[in-house]
């Protein structure tokens, strides 16, 4: 990994408290990628519904890009956001550069920075 | 990219900006950018440009290209070539086609009335005004329903209802009616939203992008949210109050009385712009919430806090759903709910509950061309004849259980043809499917428009007609704002649209009715244009209802709207103090006395109760403690998934991979005591029949209450019987029933019913449910 790439590596920054588990990157990765069946570019993990000790429900998605995301490269170049961040019915992913993506990690709780490339 | 235009070449692809409706699909529309190559859909993207989603899509119409491509499609008209049920077709050309349909209705009309013919549409989809018209202007008859549909109890009881209070349509405030959305300078978050009986985000019913409520909750509402099960709203919400399914009235009249009671409620607003709130009042006091808690199993601290909560944070809106139609208390459910809002002053103020209407008012729905339907025959109503609001024109739609009992009985007279539009009734439509199936085979001949075969093809058409999808017709969307246009972008085999289909029998059938050349004129007389060309169309008053006005879109046509896209109506809060919702153009609500009616009059008048009140669901285990014995469990069905639309969407592969089997959640303590692991089948019966799911464990319901999916059918499986796409195996519909309606013919308690639930075993699956109702005349039981 050089020093250019460092500094220019783009992310993906996800709100995941407001994931609704819809699957809507899913199927947004799926098509862009032209991936075959069961393949995915994009996973939603499911956590609960649990009820905690404290009598408060636990239900958690959190989405996560594989090892097949390429974080849009071609749609990017395009002029476009990545798929998954255009449909996200939520609207709780956005995309750019990690330096940028960090700054922003730190205003709210329960926000996730992923770097796949 | 380009907004100047609504086509552009990119990528060797022609894209073409649109608005997904339907078919396939759901209740919303979304903005929509078709890329194709030559008549071939290569992918699809949310339009980012378009307001109303704002880019985003769900996984359905990301799948688009699985619909519109998939090798299944009904490609060219069929007609039947064997016996029912054999799923035996003649390809014909469509003028044959319409000389047969076109043969057949004259004689009937002639030999049994035009009211013999009943038009028919699934939910109300992009065919809402396009079949009642064919129905009314093409058939003249008066008996327009939606598919067998009992109860009409799918947003026509809360329709009906607001008609007679207020006679207009509340949604939740989510700035949809503004361009500039949430920037709106007047607009204001609502501080608390209660979600009653619905899980928008996957349902997104009546024109809700469910999504919305996300966008609010992360600019801060807090939530109330009554359901029967944990949904992921539920979780997040400050109070989930989870009450036995067929409870709402007497939840919302408690939470009615705290705030009454309690003094939470806007006085001001209740003095000037309503009637009857004493009578609402003393009628509370029935129901305090140690009352309402042992009906309805939600803690009384909770009915205490939740009814605080949202009168004392205001504005505050409330986002309802189906499950309010779905018992037999439907009418009186929405009657209490549409009171608390109003005696709370959250009425058409900015994150309320606002009065919408459809882009322009060009979209007269159910009742568009009613007056074509002659005043003697439209007395013919089937449903008139025992329900007031029928008999009164408060309604839209011919009675579903009424139009099943005509069949069966012939009384009043007998039926003679359905024309089924994009409807699968023993799929999904009909509760009682077997009874339905049984019903539709008695009847003469029957038309089905639709996309695929379906097992309601199969079992009962006699002609088969396909339908173009929602990138194969001109058409727009009006159901509410902003009015968007739909265009024809690619052409399907022989497809054709709805409204062509509908325009070219008009024009055989009757046609002065139908003096348009082309889809497009139609489309300029929905939108009030092109007045000089058709006079003879703009002699009759636009609609049956005198209340609302007709639709015009200002001189805007059809295709200056598909260059725009879509276009926002002027829209305004506080309607009622401006003198926007009167034809006298008086201050007050469009009510005799220009006031809510909190007491409704017009019910007491009819012999019905004017005030909300709760009525035991027919099979509960206080109304029929001894069928409870044997089926001791509570069922409820219908919850939606985010890969279907109702029966639609189980052709497609990749839905499929996310979601392969028909599931009923069962809370794992019930489950261990029932021997039933995640993942295994299981049969569940109630008194009337029986079908085959899959076990998926999940404490988010109470243990005595299960939640079966509905709208199952298998087209993967042999159309013919006795499989029939296996229609009946997983149907959830062999259980629940037709007939049991509230006492304003509206509602049915579909949402809660008693069943019981046993493992699947080889021995007890000998005969599998398609068959013994195919074959062996159904599952026995007297049939009310």
């Amino acid at each position: 990994m050089t020093e250019n790439k460092a500094s220019s590596r783009n992310g993906l920054l996800i709100d995941y408290e407001f994931c609704t588990g819809c699957h809507s990157c899913e199927v947004a990765c799926m098509k862009e990628l032209k991936l075959p069946p069961e393949q995915y570019g994009i996973r939603v993990l499911e956590d609960g519904p649990r009820k905690t000790p404290k009598g408060k429900w636990d239900w958690t998605y959190l989405p996560f890009p594989t090892s097949l995301c390429d974080l849009c490269e071609d749609r990017v170049k395009a002029g476009k956001k990545p798929s998954c961040v255009q449909h996200c019915q939520a609207a709780i992913m956005t995309y750019g550069p990690v330096e940028e993506l960090s700054k922003k990690l730190a205003e709210k709780p329960k926000m996730v920075l992923f770097t796949p490339v | 990219m380009s907004n100047e235009t609504w086509q552009w070449q990119e990528d060797g692809c022609t894209v073409s900006r649109s608005t997904q409706w339907s078919g396939p699909g759901c209740h919303n529309g979304c903005g929509i950018l078709y890329y194709t190559k030559g008549d071939k859909l290569i992918k699809v993207e949310g339009d980012a440009t378009n307001p109303y989603n704002a880019g985003r899509l769900c996984m359905r119409c990301l799948n688009l290209t699985e619909a519109v491509n998939h090798p299944d499609r009904l490609k060219w008209p069929l007609k039947r070539a064997g016996n029912r049920g054999e799923n035996k077709w003649e390809r014909i050309p469509w003028d044959e086609a319409y000389d047969i349909i076109e043969e057949k209705v004259k004689s009937i009309k002639k030999d049994y009335g035009p009211e013999s013919i009943i038009g028919m549409e699934g939910t109300g989809r992009n065919i809402i005004w396009q079949v009642p018209y064919l129905t009314y202007a093409g058939f003249e008859s008066p008996n327009y329903t939606l598919g067998f549909l009992s109860g009409d109890a799918c947003y026509l009881p809360r329709a009906a209802q607001q008609a007679v209070m207020q006679s207009d349509f509340f949604v939740t405030d989510c700035a949809q009616h503004f361009e500039t959305r949430y920037e709106t300078p007047e607009y204001e978050v609502p501080k608390v939203i209660i979600i009653w009986g619905n899980n928008p985000i996957i349902s997104n019913g009546d024109g809700f992008f469910g999504h919305w409520i996300i966008d609010l909750m992360r600019k801060g509402s807090k939530l109330i949210v009554i359901d029967p099960k944990l949904t992921w709203l539920a979780s997040k919400a400050d109070f989930w109050l989870q009450l036995r399914p067929g409870t709402d009235s007497a939840l919302a009249m408690s939470m009615l009385n705290v705030i009454i009671n309690e003094s939470l409620y806007d006085k001001e607003f209740v003095e000037k712009w309503t009637a009857g709130f004493e009578k609402l009042k003393e009628c509370v006091q029935e129901y305090p919430p140690e009352i309402a808690s042992e009906i309805t199993w939600v803690p009384k601290e909770m009915i205490i806090e939740a009814a605080r909560f949202y009168a004392k944070n205001k504005p505050a809106a409330i986002q309802w759903g189906l499950a309010v139609d779905q018992q037999v208390t439907g009418i009186s459910a929405a009657q209490a709910i549409t009171s608390l809002w109003t005696i709370t002053g959250n009425v058409d103020v900015p994150g309320g509950n606002v009065i919408s209407k459809s882009g322009f008012n060009v979209d007269d729905g159910y009742n568009c061309g009613i007056e074509w339907v002659s005043e003697d025959t439209l007395q013919k109503r089937l449903g008139n004849e025992s329900y007031p609001l029928k008999m009164y024109g408060f309604a839209s739609t011919a009675h579903g259980d009424s139009v099943l009992k005509a069949i069966e009985s012939g009384k009043p007279y007998p039926v003679k043809m359905l024309w089924l539009q994009t409807t699968n009734p023993i799929a999904n439509m009909g509760s009682e499917a077997p009874r339905v199936y049984d019903a539709m085979r008695k009847v003469d001949f029957n038309v089905v428009v639709d996309l695929f075969m379906t097992p309601t093809a199969v079992a009962c058409a006699d002609i088969v007609l396909p339908a173009g999808m929602s990138l194969e017709r001109d058409s727009f969307r009006a159901w509410f704002a902003p009015l968007r246009a739909i265009s024809k972008i690619i052409q399907y085999e022989e497809c054709k649209s709805d409204e062509q289909i509908v325009l070219d029998l008009g024009k055989r059938l009757n046609p002065a009715a139908f003096p348009w050349k082309t889809v497009e004129e139609w489309l300029e007389w929905k939108f009030g244009n092109a007045k000089d060309h058709y006079p003879d169309a703009f002699q009759i008053p636009w609609s049956g209802k005198t209340y609302r006005e007709r639709g015009n879109t200002r001189g805007v046509t059809f295709k200056e709207l598909q260059e725009r896209g879509w276009i926002y109506a002027d829209w305004q809060y506080r309607k009622y103090e401006k003198g926007l919702l009167r034809r006298d153009r008086q201050p007050g609500f469009n009510t005799a006395d220009g006031k809510i009616q909190l007491f409704n009059t017009l019910f007491d008048d009819w012999g019905l109760n004017p005030l909300p009140y709760h009525e035991e669901p027919p099979e509960s285990p206080y109304s029929a403690p001894e069928l409870y014995k044997e089926y001791p469990l509570i069922l409820t069905s219908g919850a939606r998934s985010w890969e279907f639309f109702h029966s639609e969407h189980r052709q497609q592969p990749t839905m499929r991979i996310f979601h392969p089997d028909p599931l009923v959640t069962i809370h794992p303590d019930k489950a261990k005591e029932l021997g039933i692991k995640d993942g295994d089948w299981v049969w569940l019966e109630s008194k009337r029949g029986r079908c085959k799911q899959k076990a998926k464990l999940a404490a988010t319901l109470n243990p005595k209450v299960v939640s079966a999916e509905h709208g199952w059918w298998f087209p993967e499986k042999p159309g013919a019987e006795p499989i029939l796409f296996g229609v009946f195996d997983s149907n959830i519909n062999n259980l629940t029933a037709q007939c049991q309606n509230g006492e304003t013919g509206y509602g049915a308690p579909n949402k809660g019913l008693l069943c019981k639930i046993y493992k699947v075993t080889e021995e007890n699956s000998q005969v599998m449910p398609t068959m013994q109702v195919t074959k062996m005349g159904g599952f026995g039981y007297d049939r009310k």
